[in-house]
């Protein structure tokens, strides 16, 4: 299984705020090993499709230059659960950005019904401060992510959200 | 337009971010309560401090201004596990919102977190806002 959480960006103002779906499915391991017989979509996850929204937009703000960690949850609740069949929207809007850090505000829908926030904040590493024993080059916005946002870049220019 | 607080204000607001930033109850949040030792609050929850400071009073953290971090990084300022008078000296200057009387009766590098007290951050926030 690919770490990655979301499917598409279907918005993405540079510096500002975006948007990204992801379509639960009955496919994916998750649901079957979180709750057994029970099939929903872990909170964790969600969490983690917000940061990797949010994390993108981060790091694009900055030139894809440096290391975006996720360092903090700064608030996450819902009213409700993602269950096979359902699409997830994550809405991330930046709300405060330098050199050392940043913090997010993000929106759940489900649906296209609000049921959450995840607030975040993610801390810079550039590659002089990583530490050792990890990957010299940029190890966060590998080539999957990279996929996601140029697919948004492409659809924004051409309409297509083909490769 | 620069709004004008007072400094029950201030305080009342200063004590609201804390209590979000580091998941505080109000009553822990004493004007003498360290934000490290009494307060739990870690580096990252710093820049989330500065961060939210920002959006409620409107103003402009620069860079180590309220959390001076470079002059302990500076091998002249520090003798010991003690600040060094030159160090002292740079400390009170970069701090002066901070009370530094128990501090001064022995300076240890150990003890500069306990300068980040409630009282520190309204004292910041306060001069902040009437230099605007």
């Amino acid at each position: 299984m690919r770490w990655i959480w979301i499917d598409r960006f279907t918005e993405f103002v540079s510096g500002s705020h975006g948007t990204a779906i992801k379509n639960v499915t009955l496919a994916e391991e998750q649901l079957a090993a979180h709750l057994p017989g029970y099939p929903v979509m872990p909170p964790s996850l969600v969490i983690e499709g917000m940061a990797q929204t949010a994390g993108i937009l981060v790091g694009e703000a900055r030139g894809f230059k440096e290391n975006v960690i996720l360092a903090k949850i700064r608030a996450a609740q819902f009213t409700d659960y993602a269950v096979p069949g359902d699409q997830l929207r994550y809405e991330a809007r930046i709300e405060s950005i330098d050199e050392r850090a940043a913090a997010t505000a993000g929106e759940v829908f489900l649906n296209d019904r609000s049921i959450g926030n995840v607030n975040l904040m993610f801390s810079h590493v550039n590659q002089s401060a990583v530490a050792s024993g990890l990957p010299a080059h940029n190890f966060v916005f590998t080539d999957q992510f990279m996929r996601l946002f140029e697919a948004i870049q492409r659809a924004d220019d051409s309409g297509s959200t083909k490769p | 337009m620069t709004t004008t607080f007072t400094r029950d204000e201030v305080y009342g607001r200063v004590e609201e971010v804390l209590i979000e930033a580091l998941g505080v109850d109000a009553d822990d949040v004493r004007k003498d309560a360290t934000l490290t030792t009494d307060l739990g609050a870690e580096s990252i929850d710093f820049l989330d401090i500065v961060f939210r400071l920002e959006q409620t009073f409107s103003i402009k953290i620069p860079k180590g201004e309220l959390f001076p971090d470079d002059i302990l990084n500076d091998a002249d300022n520090i003798a010991g596990g003690l600040m060094t008078p030159k160090g002292l000296a740079q400390l009170k200057s970069s701090l002066p919102h901070a009370d530094f009387t128990d501090f001064e009766k022995e300076p240890s590098v150990s003890k500069v977190p306990e300068l980040f007290t409630v009282s520190t951050i309204v004292n910041y926030v306060e001069n902040k806002l009437q230099a605007a």
